[in-house]
């Protein structure tokens, strides 16, 4: 029985599909439900995070399985690579992919999303629109991971806007509408600067000179924009403004649009106004997932596209706003009231990281290339993405359950939670440390791969980098001292401070799991991520860039489909 | 050509020529219809007669159309149907033409007219009283339209703004007990007069020194009058053009509520029903953009023969930079100045009045992108589908204003069924959601495709129009066109704002229209459109390259 289900779901196109759509078909189906039926609404929706978490993982195991199915952890090419078109006339794909940079956070996404609704039980104000909206904000964000062509990326990048600011303006905080707002236009800012480096990308691309078979000369495949940055008659080259080249300009734009997303200083204020006011769930996501686009597009595009960024001095820019993030970050936490603004400014300085260790690309600024160096510090990025989703939305989810209780995030007027809530006060303390980057959690391997490979590429900013660790202890151990120690609870409403229900422990579990998994075994995660890394290293190599042409043909799995 | 050979010229030309025409003299035959019938049965015997003889002309005229398009279908080598350009056919001795462009913008002008008529039987405006002068306008601006959409001559082009302003003057001042709407009417008509008055001043400028007024032939003698400009003596006629060319301009912004011509717009909008309003924005906006693309490729050097022709083209460079930067910079302006005047507006019909104001800043560019790429004699398919950049966004935003205005007069007739308020302030709209969740979730849909979001129509229309400016390398006017889409996102979210976070107001609720509902109904389906055409954009795309390559394509012409 099945057999048939199991065969259906050994075809990638159905199994992608499926992953991305299954949450939108659920919301759907949602509209049918009776009005009154807000439980079974969230226990339905529930249950679909559930079955495509499963899907995730079921894609994510790894290959050597009957049917030909699974992941390779050897190869550094797309997997599960599934292309139709869509509208020809643009050259437009329904191409999909995963590669060891997407799965990860495709596998992260399905979790928290999985999480982060069950999360949303105590929610009662318009069920069935916080359900829909929820679903249809995970069909975003799986897509933006899992899609090859650009447009499609474009597309999924900013079906995301609109739940996320419905979700945050209908079910927030006080000052939600301003929170919300600021959230869209941020963003939207961003995805304008994309959309203008998409065209021209698109315009300047020729897919014959990567794909002989191609028929259409424009293409938005980014596999083969990052073939063809690699040629050195590229057509990225050509000079467009002020002498700077066309991949130089799209690079720019397309990192202001990231870095919006991640955000980095000088752009990240709509970030602490949006995870206050966002509810628990919603904030979770925000940092566990949303975040990781801007460092997932960095490695995915702006890298690819200009490879020469490697060796100029954009890649100064990189390291130099990841390095001010970070140190911003700290002290902003520091001088916080608000727990959750705390919590928000902290992901502001650890995301920072991620740009550090991808910046480090010319690893030795000047001298020779070191691509040991560089592929630590993308897999130190690569890391501490996955490291901060689970970090960070675990720490938004405890914030969560204490503001439940005592409706204030003053961290003031806190102390003493200790005494009130063990089992809340421990898990607290593994995500706590886990993002503090105690060594044996998830936290510490990110952070030491980025700071060693930026010491190969600047002692300076090595140096300071390796300071903001003790800044972060800093703000993390007062945090703790304040809130969770001292004597007694000095709040209001301190007759609620009640243990943790058995759901909250359900849902903070596999966090605290991952937390400890990830930090004492590495190379669950590093397995994934290594060949991919490597790869991508390797085709970036300025010295390889500046060889003669190299062709490397890509073996692509794409059905050739009959035009 | 003595009298005779031109008797028999003209009489040869009439068969063919009327044959075009058939969509026109049904609508022609519709109007009098209307006016007979409300001769012979009086209002209270046949109150819906006009709606109906208008309902089965407008459908009669579409199918003419359609025929017309299905004539030209063909099959490529692979087998698979396209639509062929065909060639330009002069009719009516020259003075107007059949190509592919007018077909596809007549036969999608003709399919909002039918659109249109269904739906004020849905809103019920025009009333019984009022319905044969209101649809008898309507038909008489649209046959206006159609022939700004097919002018090929100075003429027809006053003659075809002249006639679809006309019956728009009075459709802007219908409701007549209204002071706002006779205010906004005569406004309008003076407005109208003035501009028609600088346009016609402006093509005697340009007929005078070229000596003729068949278009194709002026385009051709300006290219051979340019090179002469370098003769200081000449100086002062080359300023003439110019200022000949600006003055005509100035007729066609005018129509399309181009800024600095745009003050009519608001003030029309809101004295005016939103049907009304509907139908200048979309159908009279897509003619006078359509005039305007068919004059400034045609002086682009679009109507000449390639490769013959090259050297033609070649001396019309100069005006390509003149046009392309005009039309640019009032983009650029329109646009802009639309979506911050957008902001401080109450009214909802205001407000989309300063948005159709910005829309038609967008749809300007992809003309001024459209006039660059005609320099590109090696690659005519450039221009042509900066052109169908621009038939996909008439055809996208015939749907979001569609939609938009519809839910405004939906919203008006539910408010005004429980006695309250007018039901036109956005404050009106607060809690919609609450009570009328479809209309108000459509409204949301419609107001975000008109930002330009994915998955929605919008995004398609506006990525083939900055496609174009990509593509013809006009970065400036590009930043400046998606920098306006996050100005425009302020104004049409507070819409949405206000529908669905803000909390009813206790005393006068807002509208309930519910989903089973025809307005509901009416509203979900518009909606609904948004994400087909997203999803399966290539159509209206392949539709707009016939109209392209007609455009930019010619191979004869007389």
């Amino acid at each position: 029985m099945l057999k048939p289900l199991v065969d259906a779901l050994s075809e990638p196109t159905v199994l992608m599909s499926l992953i991305i759509f299954l949450p939108t078909v659920a919301g759907l189906v949602l509209l049918f439900f009776p009005k009154d039926q807000g439980e079974t609404m969230k226990q339905f929706s529930f249950i679909t995070t559930i079955i495509v978490f499963a899907l995730t993982v079921w894609i994510a195991l790894p290959g050597g399985r009957p049917g030909g199915l699974g992941f390779s952890l050897t190869s550094p090419h797309m997997q599960y690579e599934v292309s139709h078109p869509w509208i020809t006339s643009f050259a437009i794909n329904y191409h999909l992919g995963l590669d060891g940079i997407s799965l990860p956070l495709v596998v992260l996404t399905s979790f928290l999303s999985m999480l982060a609704m069950w999360t949303s039980w105590p929610i009662q104000k318009h069920v069935r629109a916080y359900c829909i909206l929820f679903l249809l904000l995970e069909t975003g964000m799986l897509g933006v991971f899992m899609s090859l062509d650009f447009f499609l990326f474009y597309v999924f990048w900013e079906v995301m806007l609109l739940p996320m600011y419905f979700l945050i303006g209908v079910w927030g905080g006080p000052r939600r509408e301003y929170a919300a707002i600021k959230f869209f236009l941020f963003t939207l800012v961003g995805s304008v600067l994309m959309l203008i480096a998409l065209l021209m990308l698109y315009f300047t691309s020729d897919a014959r000179a990567v794909d002989p078979s191609s028929v259409t000369r424009h293409t938005f495949n980014m596999v083969h924009w990052a073939q063809l940055a690699q040629l050195s008659n590229s057509p990225f080259r050509t000079t467009m403004l002020l002498g700077q080249s066309i991949g130089w300009w799209a690079f720019l734009l397309l990192f202001i649009g990231f870095v919006i997303k991640l955000p980095a200083v000088p752009v990240h204020t709509w970030l602490p106004d949006a995870h206050v006011e966002a509810p628990t769930p919603i904030s979770m996501i925000l940092a566990g997932v949303l975040l990781k686009m801007g460092g997932y597009g960095v490695l995915r595009l702006c890298y690819p596209i200009l490879p020469s960024a490697a060796d100029n001095h954009l890649t100064w820019m990189v390291a130099i706003v990841g390095l001010v993030s970070m140190v911003y970050g700290a002290f902003a936490a520091m001088a916080q009231k608000d727990f959750k603004r705390l919590v928000a400014y902290s992901s502001v300085s650890h995301m920072g990281y991620v740009l550090l260790g991808i910046g480090v690309c010319s690893a030795t600024a000047g001298n020779l290339y070191n691509s040991d160096a560089w592929q630590m510090g993308i897999s130190g990025a690569m890391f501490q993405m996955i490291a901060h989703g689970i970090s960070s939305a675990g720490m938004f989810f405890l914030v969560g359950v204490v503001y439940d209780r005592v409706h204030h995030r003053d961290l003031d007027r806190f102390g003493g939670l200790f005494q009130h809530m063990p089992v809340f006060s421990g898990i607290s303390l593994v995500i706590f440390f886990a993002a503090l980057g105690l060594p044996g959690l998830c936290g510490f391997i990110g952070e030491v791969l980025v700071v060693l490979s930026v010491w190969k590429f600047s002692i300076v900013l090595a140096v300071i980098a390796a300071a903001v660790v003790i800044l972060t202890a800093g703000y993390i151990l007062w945090t703790i001292q304040r809130v969770y120690l001292g004597a007694e609870y000095k709040g209001p409403h301190p007759e609620a401070l009640r243990p943790m229900t058995w759901r909250e422990i359900a849902i903070a579990a596999p966090l605290v799991v991952m937390a400890v998994v990830l930090g004492v075994f590495p190379a669950t995660l590093l397995n994934y991520t290594d060949a991919t890394i490597a790869g991508l290293v390797e085709q970036l190599n300025p010295a390889r860039l500046s060889a003669p042409p190299p062709m490397i043909q890509v073996p692509l799995n794409i059905e050739k489909t009959t035009p | 050509m003595n009298l005779h050979d031109l008797i028999h010229y003209v009489l040869n030309d009439l068969g063919p020529s009327l044959h075009v025409v058939r969509p026109e003299l049904t609508l022609c035959a519709t109007i009098i219809a209307v006016l007979l019938a409300r001769m012979l049965f009086p209002v209270r015997k046949a109150p819906s007669l006009p709606y109906y003889l208008t309902l089965i002309g407008t459908a009669l005229a579409l199918v003419f159309l359609c025929y017309d398009v299905a004539s030209w279908r063909s099959t490529n080598a692979l087998g698979q149907p396209y639509l062929m350009a065909s060639t330009a056919q002069s009719i009516f001795t020259g003075m107007l033409v059949q190509d592919g462009f007018g077909v596809v913008i007549r036969t999608g002008l003709m399919f909002f007219v039918l659109l249109f008529a269904t739906f004020t039987r849905v809103s019920g405006v025009p009333g019984d009283d009022d319905a044969a002068e209101f649809y008898v306008m309507v038909l008489g601006a649209t046959i206006g339209l159609c022939i700004m959409v097919m002018a090929n001559h100075a003429l027809m082009v006053l003659l075809g703004i002249e006639m679809a302003s006309v019956p728009c003057y009075v459709l802007a001042g219908i409701l007549r007990h209204r002071r706002t709407s006779s205010e906004a009417a005569l406004k309008y008509a003076v407005f109208g007069a003035a501009a028609a008055g600088v346009m016609l001043y402006g093509i005697s400028l340009l007929t005078g020194v070229l000596g003729t007024a068949h278009l194709p032939t002026m385009a051709r003698r300006l290219a051979e009058w340019l090179p002469r400009t370098s003769d200081p003596q000449y100086r002062a006629t080359a300023g003439v053009l110019l200022l000949g060319g600006l003055m005509t301009l100035v007729g066609l912004a005018f129509k399309l509520s181009a800024v600095p011509f745009h003050f009519w717009a608001p003030d029309v909008f809101e004295g005016a029903p939103a049907e009304v309003g509907m139908f200048l924005s979309i159908a009279s906006k897509a003619a006078a953009v359509a005039l305007l693309t068919r004059l400034a490729l045609l002086f682009s050097g679009g109507a000449e023969t390639l490769p013959a022709a090259a050297p033609i083209v070649a001396a019309l460079a100069p005006v390509r930079t003149y046009l392309a930067e005009l039309i640019a910079l009032l983009a650029a302006v329109t646009c802009t100045f639309g979506n911050l005047a957008a902001y401080g507006q109450t009214n909802i019909k205001r407000l989309l009045a300063y948005s159709t104001i910005a829309h038609a800043g967008y749809m300007m560019m992809p003309v001024a992108a459209a006039v660059v790429l005609m320099g590109d004699t090696a690659h005519r398919e450039r221009a042509g589908d900066a052109v169908a950049a621009l038939v996909v966004y008439l055809g996208v935003y015939l749907f979001m204003n569609f939609g938009a205005f519809a839910v405004v007069a939906f919203v008006r007739n539910a408010r005004r069924k429980e006695g309250t308020a007018s039901g036109e302030a956005i404050a009106d709209y607060a809690g919609m959601v609450r009570r009328s969740p479809a209309v108000a979730v459509s409204l949301a849909i419609i107001l975000f495709s008109l930002v330009g979001l994915p998955p929605l129509a919008g995004f398609s229309a506006k990525f083939a129009a900055f496609a174009a400016l990509l593509d013809a390398k006009m970065y400036l006017l590009l930043a400046i066109g998606g920098l306006n889409t996050a100005l425009s996102l302020f104004y049409y979210l507070r819409v949405v704002k206000v529908m669905t976070l803000e909390a009813e107001p206790e005393q006068h609720p807002a509208a309930a229209i519910g989903l089973g509902s025809v307005p509901g109904i009416f509203a979900a389906v518009l909606a609904g459109t948004m994400f087909l055409i997203f999803v399966r954009w290539e159509g209206l795309w392949a539709i707009g390259q016939v109209a392209g390559q007609a455009l930019t394509h010619w191979t004869t012409r007389q």
